[in-house]
Parts: structure tokens; sequence; C-alpha cells
């Protein structure tokens, strides 16, 4: 019966077909143009003349000497200080995962085992604060920050970020917490563990999975942020996306482009590659707490 | 478990949240009651061989000792939230009694700036929301029919535009779409118009961003709308098909009522989300424009000479009151949801 009903006519698989690439086309043609791009100079990336120059690089050829030329990427990684940029985003984003995931297991654990009503209430809390716009969170740092003396630098940073993301985190580990059996951690409390204890040895080794999710997410928050880290960091500590921004406009860097277009490849790079490997994870989190309903 | 031991274990993060998240709201709020100290001036008489003149200039030493007294400003009350660059009552009010028509009158209203952010603001959430969740469960349909070999392909192909953050999204748009690009540059020799780009006007400007906001916001309603797919239940499915329903029929009264809850919960993210937008209008370099809230408190604070930390924290204030009114109802659905698990 389930294959009658799962076999598709000949019309409906074309139709299928040339939608799913149409689509791909629109969702990956932009990056690989980037990419193809960004081995090109400016004139032939942002050709007004004819736009096959791109595809030719024939103002590369004339420039450099050669159709494709890694000019870009020297430039912004040596003058451009795009290695800084990269390294201070490392730090950021290890620091922000590390931390939040151990805030976000503690906290949520809690939350999954405790029966009082208060955990509602803290869960509703964290739901509201998921929704702040971050830039209004920013607005409220500023000030203070420059009062104690802590702006532009990049601990701050870290702990903004760590804060930020473990509403969350929170909600998440919350309803993976939920699918462990009660019963595991309550015969180790009557085998005479103590509640850190189950926490550590009966519980952690069982949450690999969703830890894993939960510590993608903070990936991608704190290695994708602009607001928080365009704001609050000094030109000098720049992560790479603030780095990239200033790129396009100040007149430090001349407005130099192709620098900007470069730098865009650097930094997605990792990124696609990171998600390639932990597609499965990422997408069971995005359905966790929407399935349910 | 009980409440001390819950209370060690939720303290850090509870705290990282107050801290960080509880505070600074409370501290917008209190900047947006206060505002710049003005400068003082002072007059000073310039005698040289022709005679004196009096000057008036700004006493830096005097400015600089209440700017050290007084860092926050000083008390203004509600006044900037009614001030020109907010709710702007005043200028309504002269332009209510002056109006000579509805539309003159519409005009000058939108053309003040917080209403012209939060007009732009309102027409992105509410112009990409329907288009996303059509397309993400277009798109969730045919890659569920897809062989299972070419679905994890195919799937990290179609999230892409999700995973980069909106910066790098629409910069990598904007420069295929800008007149100097690919697509800009071959719609210019189709309609045979060199003045034809994306900063030509302000309508396409607005579509452009409307239609990066529908690229980026898809992929998370097609994987929603995909996770949910493997949960319909295949009894009604067979029995409608024994009752000699077409596939289009079983989907329209078997899949879709089905997917209904999803489909609101994905409606409700993208508006909370997407009334944050702020990172596309950098990109696509489009600030003369489009403006949105939170565009124009990143204008605030990103202000050359003095940073206007009353009128951010104003426009802040205004914005969370936006996100409460769209918040409401996922609350109330979190609410019920969690009284029929216990």
């Amino acid at each position: 019966m389930n294959q009658t009903i799962n076999k598709y006519s000949k019309q409906i698989i074309i139709v299928n077909s040339i939608f799913i690439l149409f689509w791909l086309t629109i969702s990956i043609f932009p990056f690989i143009w980037t990419l193809w791009g960004s081995f090109k100079v400016k004139a032939d990336f942002f050709s007004r003349a004819d736009w096959t120059y791109a595809l030719s690089g024939f103002n590369t050829l004339i420039e450099t000497g050669a159709t494709t030329t890694i000019k870009a990427y020297l430039e912004s990684w040596t003058e451009g200080e795009f290695g800084r940029a990269t390294m201070n985003t490392m730090i950021v984003t290890v620091s922000v995962v590390s931390i939040s995931l151990f805030l976000g297991t503690l906290g949520a654990y809690a939350l999954s085992r405790s029966t009082f009503k208060y955990t509602f209430y803290i869960l509703i809390i964290a739901l509201v604060f998921r929704a702040m716009p971050h830039i209004t969170l920013v607005s409220g740092y500023l000030f203070p920050f420059f009062q104690l003396n802590i702006w532009g630098i990049l601990p701050t940073t870290i702990i903004v970020l760590v804060a930020i993301n473990q509403p969350f985190t929170l909600w998440l580990l919350y309803s993976f917490f939920k699918t462990v059996p009660k019963e595991l951690d309550e015969s180790a409390l009557i085998d005479g563990c103590s509640y850190f204890q189950a926490f550590r040895y009966i519980i952690m080794p069982v949450m690999w999975p969703g830890v894993v999710t939960a510590g993608l997410f903070s990936m991608m928050l704190a290695y994708n942020d602009f607001t928080v880290t365009a704001l609050l960091l000094n030109q000098h500590n720049y992560t790479m996306v603030p780095k990239i921004n200033a790129y396009l406009g100040t007149v430090e860097y001349g407005g130099n482009y192709m620098w900007a277009v470069s730098s865009v490849v650097s930094a997605t790079a990792p990124l696609f590659m990171i998600i390639w490997f932990f597609q499965r994870q990422l997408i069971s989190g995005l359905t966790a707490g929407a399935v349910k309903g | 478990m009980p409440h001390r031991t819950f209370f060690w274990f939720i303290l850090p993060t509870a705290l990282a949240m107050i801290l960080f998240i509880g505070l600074p709201i409370v501290s917008s709020f209190f900047q947006s009651l206060h505002i710049e100290n003005e400068q003082v001036l002072m007059e000073v008489e310039n005698c040289d061989p022709f005679g004196c003149t009096t000057n008036v200039r700004v006493d830096v030493e005097a400015t600089e000792k209440i700017e050290a007294e007084n860092p926050l400003g000083r008390f203004n009350g509600f006044g900037t939230y009614t001030d020109r660059n907010h709710l702007a009552f005043d200028e309504i009010r002269e332009a209510w009694d002056n109006k000579t028509s509805i539309g003159e009158f519409k005009d000058t209203v939108l053309n003040l700036p917080f209403y012209k952010a939060l007009l732009f603001t309102l027409t992105f959430c509410f112009a990409v929301t329907p288009p996303v969740i059509v397309l993400g469960f277009i798109v969730a349909l045919s890659v569920n029919t897809l062989a299972k070999k070419l679905k994890g392909f195919i799937v990290f192909g179609t999230i892409l535009p999700m995973i980069v953050t909106p910066l790098i999204g629409s910069l990598v748009l904007f420069w295929m779409i800008d007149s100097q690009g690919i697509i800009g540059a071959s719609i210019q020799i189709l309609f045979d118009d060199p003045n034809l780009s994306l900063k030509a006007s302000s309508n396409l400007t607005w579509i452009t961003l409307i239609i990066y906001g529908i690229w980026h916001n898809t992929p998370f309603a097609f994987v929603v709308f995909y996770a949910a797919l493997q949960t319909v239940p295949q009894d009604p499915l067979e029995a409608a098909f024994i009752d000699g329903a077409s596939r289009f029929e079983r989907v329209r009264f078997i899949v879709i009522p089905h997917l209904y809850p999803v489909a609101t919960f994905i409606m409700l993210i993208c508006l909370m989300d997407n009334f944050r937008v702020f990172e596309p209008i950098i990109g696509f370099s489009a600030e003369g424009v489009a403006q949105s809230l939170s565009w124009m408190i990143y204008q605030d604070l990103r202000n050359e000479n003095k940073m206007l930390f009353g009128s951010a924290g104003a426009t802040s204030m205004l914005t969370i009151l936006g996100i409460a009114f769209l918040l409401t109802p996922v609350l109330i659905r979190t609410w019920k949801e969690f009284k029929t698990e216990r």
C-alpha cells in the first residue's frame, strides 16, 4: 500500500527536479559567485562594461598577469589584519561555546528535574529575554561599560554573548533533558549520589547529542554576531564580521572592496564546513520546540 | 529537587541573564529619561586695536565639569519620547491642524523619522513572512519526495542562506544585484536603461530588501516544515488514497491541516526576528531610503560627535513595546502547552 501511495508519476518527478534545481541555484549560486569573484580584481568582479569579464578575468590578466589572483587574500590578511580578526573570532567563539554550555547544562538540568511552579516562570522569562532585539540590549550596555571602563575588550563581549545566548540554550537543553528518563538519576540518588554527582556521572554521558546541538547554536551566534561585536569592541579587537564591515566604508581601509569579498570567503568557508559535518544536530535543534505543537 | 539544590544549579545562568539582559533593559529605560548635557556658553570680549567685540563660545572647562558630575546628562522625563525624532506629538498635532487633505497628513507623518522607520519595519515583517511560509512549505514537500541519497546534500544547500550572518548574506547578494554586479548589469542591458539600478528608487530598494528577507528566512521555514512532514500520520493518507483523492487533494485536506500549528509557530518566530531587521540595511547600503527601528538605535550609538544615549534608549523602549505586542500570542501558546503537560 505504502508503495503505491509514494509512487510518483513521471510529470511530478520532472517538475519536482526542476524546482529543486532552481531552488538550489538561488541558495547556493551567490556563494559560488563570491568565491569565484574573490580571485579576480575589482574591475572584473564589479564590471560596468561587461559582466563576462568576471568569468574571463580580462582586467585581472592586465593587472596581474594571470586570470586568477590571490592578491586580495594576501593583502587583507597582512595589511588588513584579517588574521588578527580571525584570532579574535576564535577566542570569542570557543569561550562563548564552552561557558554557555557549562552554565546552560547546569540550569537546564535543574529546570527539567524540579517539580515546583517557579520553573515555569523562569522559562517564560527566558522566552521573553530571547525575543529582545540585541541592539536594544547593547544600547543599555554602552553607558555602564564606559563608566566601568570595560568597553572595547574581548572578555566583556564574551560574557555579553554568553548571556544573550542563555535563553535559547536553556530552552533547547531543557527539551533535551526532558527526554532523559527521570528514573535514571533517581536510582543514582537512592544509591547515595548527590544531585551534582548524578548530573555529572549519570546524565551528562547520555546527553551528548543535545550538548552538541546546543554548542552548535552557540557557535553560530558567537561566530556570526555583528550587532554586539561592532558596538562593544574597539577597532583593534574587532572579530571577523565587523572587520568586513570596516573594509567597506571606513577611510582607514579606503573602502577596499576586494578585501571585503575575499574576507567574506575566508569567514564563511570554515562555517560551512562545520555545518556540513553537524547538519543532523542543527536540524534536530531547530525542530526541537516546533514539532510538538 | 529541593529548593536549595535548584538554587545553586540555576544561579550561574540566572545571574548571567539578570546582569546582561534584565539590567540593560532597566538601564536603557533609565537612559531614555535623560538627555545630553547642554554646552555651557560664555561671552568673551575680544579687544584689538580696532575696538572690542563680544563673541559667544563654548566654555569647555565648565562643560567638562558638568559632564563629569552628570555623565548621563540631565533629567528630561518623557521628553525624549515625544520629541521630533520619536513619537513627535507636537509635529503630528501641527500637521493635523494644517492639513489640507488626509493624504498630505499621512505624508507628513510618514516623513517623521520614527514613523518612517516603523513603516519600513512593519512592511518588511509582513511582506516577508507569508512568502517564507508558502515557499518553505513547497520546498519541504518537494525535498521530501527525493531519494534518500540525495537528501543530505540538498538539505545542506538549502539551509546555507540561513547559516551565514545577515550582514554577509546581504553583502553577497548586494554584490550581484548592484549596478556593477552580474544580475544588476544584466537587468540594465535587458531593459536597455543604463540608469536602472537598485539605488534609483526607494521602491526598488525596499523590494530588494524584502527579496533578501525571503531568501534568508525560507530555509528556517523549510527545516521546520520538513521535520513536521515526517510526523504526518500515514493512515488517513492511505484512506484518502483508497477513496480516490488525488495527490493535490491529499496535501490540501490532510497534510496542510496537520501542519497548521507548525505554520503559526514559524509565522510568529519570523515576525519576531524580522522586527529587528537591521544588518541587511547596512549590507545593501540602503540607509538613505530604508530605515528600521534597530537601525535608528545603531545610528544614535554610532553618532560621530556624541553617543545619544537618551535617544537610543527611548527608541529601544518603543521597540521592546512592539516586540511585546508581537510576543503575546507566543506566550499564551507556551502557557497553554505547559498547562496541558502537567
